[in-house]
C-alpha cells in the first residue's frame, strides 16, 4: 500500500538547514495498523506530513497503492489526498459552522459527490461511529470524543487508502482515548489501512506494528500483539 | 462557470457568509452606502437637469431678446446719448445678413418694459393687463399653450389688422364667469372692442411674462398705439447648431450698422442671450451628473474596499478552516473561487439593496417637490446606468476579491493545520 524508499527531507531555518529524516525506508501493506512513535522532534509528524501528501520530500521514493508520488503541485496534491487518504487530527479541526453531518459531507463534496448522496453517505459514516442522532449538532455543541468520531467519519467518507491520524488521542482524557482507539480498530478490523502517529505506549501497543523513529531514522520496527481497547471502555 | 451555478457551492458560501452575521452586514453597508449615494446622487442630478429643461421648455434654447438702447459713443456726427428705435425693416435685413438665425418675431408690448396696462372692460367687470403686438412666427420661438377651441393670432389677422385677441387665463377669470366660453366674446382693450380668439396658458418659469398677457397681432397694435414701424425688442431663435454667442453677436453687429451705431459701442443695443443661460445652466447639471458620478464610484470603491478588507480579515481567521478543507481535497481553485464568489456575492447583493434604496429615496424626493416651483422633474437614471454600476461592482468586487483568495491560497494546509 505505502512504499517509502531512502526519505529525506530537511528544513531551512535561517541560513541553518535542520535535517528532519535522514533516510527511511518503509512500507505499509494493506489492512494494517501502524503506529508511529517517537519523541518530538523524532520526524514522526514529517513523516506523516509527507505521507499526507501535505509537504513534499526532498530526496527518495513515495509509492502510494502503486501510484508514484512525484512532482505533485497543489491541484495534485489536493486531488490525491481527496481519493487517497483520509486525515484525523489532533485538534479534530471540525468546521464550527456546520452541523457534524455537513463536516462529514465535505471530503464527499470536494470529490464532486451530488448532494442527496454526500447526506446518505454522511449519515451511514455518522451511523458507524455511533453519532447518527447527532447529525445535527454543530461541533460546539459535541464533547471532545464525539468531535473525534465525527473527524473518522469524515475521513472514512471519503473511503480513502489509508487513514492518518496525527496525534488522534492527544486532546482526549483517558477512557475517551480508548473509545477512539476501539473505533479505530473495529475500522482496522474492517480492512482500512491506518497509521498513528502518537507519543503515547497505551495507544501505540494498540496498534499491529510499532515503528519507532528517533532523530530522523528508524530505530525500530516490530510487530506486537494488538491489545484490544474495547476491554478499557 | 459550472462551479457559479452549483447549489452546493452556494452552499458553501452561505454558510462562510452566515457565519459572522454581523461583521457580514456592516460589510454590506459600506458597499450598500456607496451604490445609494450614487443613485441617489446621479439621479437627483438628472431631475435637476430635468427640472431645468421643463422650466425653459417653453422657449427656444438657443434663442434670445434684443433691444435698443441708447448710444454711449459719438459716430457719424451723431452726439452720444441718442435714443435708437428698432424698426421693422430691421428684421428682413437681419435675416438677409446673418445665416444662422432661424425664426425672428419683432415685439411690441405697453406694460411691460414702460407705459401702462391696457384697460380691459367687459360688461360690468373690468382690470388691465399688458398688451403686446405679435406675429404669429413668435410662437415658433416660444410655444404658447392655447386651451381648447382658440388660437393664436395669424396671418390673416396681421393682413387684416383684425381686432383680435389672445387673453391670459387670469384675465379669463377676472372677465368671464366659469361656466362662460370667452371665445369668440367681445372685450374692449383701451376702448377699442377686440373679439377673443384664444385663452393662453400661464406656464410659470418663462421669465417676464404673465398670467394675464395679451397677443393682438402688430399691425392692429401699431394702429392703436401709433406705433408706425417700430419694434420694442426682437426675439430671435438661431438655429439649433449655431453658437448663440456668435449669433448675438452678429446681430448686435448688424443693427449697429443699420443704426449708424459706433461699433464699439457696448451700450446702444441691449441683448438677453436664453441660450447663453440655458447652456450655462445645463453645463451647471452636466457638472452636477459628473460629480454625482465620480462621488458615487468613489465611494462604491470605497465599499468594495472594505469588502476586501473584511475578507483579508476572514481569510485570515478562517485559515485553519481553509487548511482542513485543503486537506480534505479542495484544489487551490476551489479555495480561490469560494472567497472570489463571496466578495462578488456579498458586493452584488449589497449594490442591489443600494440601488433599491436610492430609487426609494428617489421616488421620495420627486413626490415631495411634484407641486412645487423648485425645477426638479423625473430623477431617474438610465438603466444603463444602473446596469454599469452593477458591472463595475462586480469587476471591482473580483478584482479586490482576487486578494484574499489569493491570500487564501498561498496558505499551506501543513502550516494552517499547524496553527493551534
Amino acid at each position: 500500500m505505502i512504499e517509502i524508499k531512502d526519505l529525506h527531507k530537511s528544513y531551512k531555518m535561517g541560513s541553518n538547514s535542520l535535517h528532519v529524516l535522514k533516510g527511511i525506508n518503509f512500507n505499509v501493506e494493506e489492512g494494517e495498523l501502524v503506529a508511529i512513535m517517537g519523541s518530538s522532534g523524532s520526524g514522526k509528524s514529517t513523516l506523516l506530513n509527507i505521507l499526507g501528501m501535505l509537504d513534499v520530500l526532498d530526496e527518495g521514493t513515495y509509492t502510494l497503492d502503486g501510484v508514484p508520488i512525484i512532482n505533485l503541485n497543489e491541484t495534485k496534491a489536493a486531488k490525491y489526498r481527496n481519493k487517497f487518504l483520509g486525515f484525523i487530527f489532533q485538534s479534530f479541526n471540525l468546521i464550527n459552522y456546520k452541523s457534524a453531518a455537513e463536516n462529514v459531507a465535505l471530503p464527499l463534496y470536494y470529490q464532486g459527490v451530488g448532494r442527496k448522496e454526500r447526506q446518505v453517505k454522511a449519515l451511514k459514516y455518522l451511523e458507524q461511529v455511533g453519532l447518527k442522532q447527532w447529525a445535527g449538532h454543530l461541533p460546539s455543541e459535541l464533547s471532545g470524543g464525539q468531535k473525534q468520531r465525527v473527524a473518522i467519519a469524515r475521513a472514512l467518507a471519503a473511503e480513502p487508502k489509508v487513514l492518518m491520524a496525527d496525534e488522534p488521542t492527544g486532546a482526549l482524557d483517558s477512557k475517551t482515548s480508548y473509545e477512539v482507539m476501539d473505533l479505530l480498530q473495529k475500522i482496522n478490523d474492517a480492512g482500512n489501512t491506518i497509521l498513528i502517529v502518537t507519543h503515547e505506549p497505551d495507544i501505540a501497543d494498540m496498534c499491529k506494528r510499532i515503528v519507532h523513529l528517533k532523530d530522523g531514522v528508524i530505530v525500530e520496527d516490530k510487530m506486537v500483539d494488538q491489545v484490544r481497547a474495547s476491554q478499557y471502555v | 462557470m459550472k462551479f457559479i451555478f452549483d447549489s452546493n457551492t452556494w452552499q458553501e458560501i452561505f454558510g462562510s457568509i452566515g457565519k459572522n452575521k454581523t461583521r457580514t452586514a456592516i460589510t454590506v453597508i459600506g458597499v450598500l452606502w456607496g451604490i445609494f449615494i450614487y443613485i441617489a446622487l446621479a439621479g437627483a442630478a438628472k431631475g435637476l437637469d430635468n427640472g431645468f429643461e421643463r422650466a425653459f421648455e417653453s422657449t427656444a434654447m438657443n434663442s434670445m431678446f434684443v433691444w435698443a438702447q441708447s448710444t454711449s459713443m459719438p459716430y457719424e456726427g451723431f452726439k452720444t446719448g441718442r435714443s435708437l428705435q428698432l424698426k421693422l425693416d430691421d428684421v428682413n435685413t437681419l435675416k438677409n445678413r446673418i445665416p444662422e438665425i432661424q425664426y425672428i418675431a419683432p415685439r411690441n408690448a405697453k406694460g411691460v418694459f414702460g407705459g401702462s396696462q391696457a384697460a380691459v372692460v367687459r360688461g360690468q367687470k373690468s382690470g388691465t393687463a399688458p398688451v403686446y403686438g405679435d406675429f404669429p412666427i413668435y410662437t415658433k420661438i416660444a410655444t404658447k399653450k392655447i386651451y381648447d377651441g382658440g388660437r393664436f393670432i395669424n396671418d390673416e389677422d396681421i393682413e387684416e389688422a383684425r381686432k383680435v385677441v389672445v387673453i391670459g387665463e387670469r384675465t379669463q377669470k377676472e372677465l368671464f364667469d366659469e361656466e362662460e366660453n370667452p371665445i369668440g366674446e367681445f372685450i374692449r382693450v383701451d376702448n377699442i372692442y377686440f373679439q377673443i380668439v384664444g385663452v393662453h396658458k400661464y406656464v410659470p418659469g418663462g421669465g417676464f411674462e404673465g398670467d394675464t398677457d395679451m397677443y393682438i397681432p402688430y399691425s392692429t397694435y401699431k394702429k392703436l398705439y401709433n406705433t408706425g414701424e417700430n419694434v420694442d425688442w426682437l426675439t430671435i431663435a438661431a438655429y439649433d447648431d449655431a453658437d448663440v454667442i456668435q449669433a448675438e453677436k452678429d446681430v448686435k453687429a448688424v443693427l449697429k450698422s443699420i443704426h449708424r451705431v459706433n461699433p464699439d459701442d457696448e451700450r446702444a443695443i441691449g441683448a438677453f442671450n436664453l441660450g447663453e443661460i440655458f447652456n450655462r445652466i445645463t453645463g451647471f447639471a452636466k457638472g452636477l451628473t459628473f460629480l454625482s458620478l465620480i462621488v458615487g464610484i468613489a465611494t462604491i470603491l470605497a465599499g468594495v474596499i472594505s469588502i476586501g478588507n473584511i475578507l483579508l480579515i476572514s481569510v485570515k481567521e478562517r485559515t485553519k478552516e481553509l487548511g482542513v478543507r485543503r486537506a480534505l481535497g479542495a484544489t487551490p481553485r476551489e479555495v480561490r473561487n469560494l472567497i472570489l464568489l463571496e466578495s462578488v456575492f456579498l458586493t452584488v447583493v449589497s449594490g442591489i439593496m443600494g440601488i433599491v434604496l436610492g430609487a426609494l429615496v428617489l421616488y421620495g424626493i420627486d413626490s415631495a417637490t411634484h407641486d412645487s416651483d423648485f425645477p426638479y422633474t423625473n430623477p431617474t437614471l438610465p438603466i444603463s446606468y444602473v446596469l454599469g454600476a452593477l458591472g463595475i461592482m462586480v469587476v471591482l468586487g473580483t478584482l479586490i476579491g482576487l486578494i484574499p483568495a489569493q491570500r487564501a491560497v498561498s496558505i499551506k494546509p501543513i502550516d494552517a493545520l499547524r496553527e493551534e
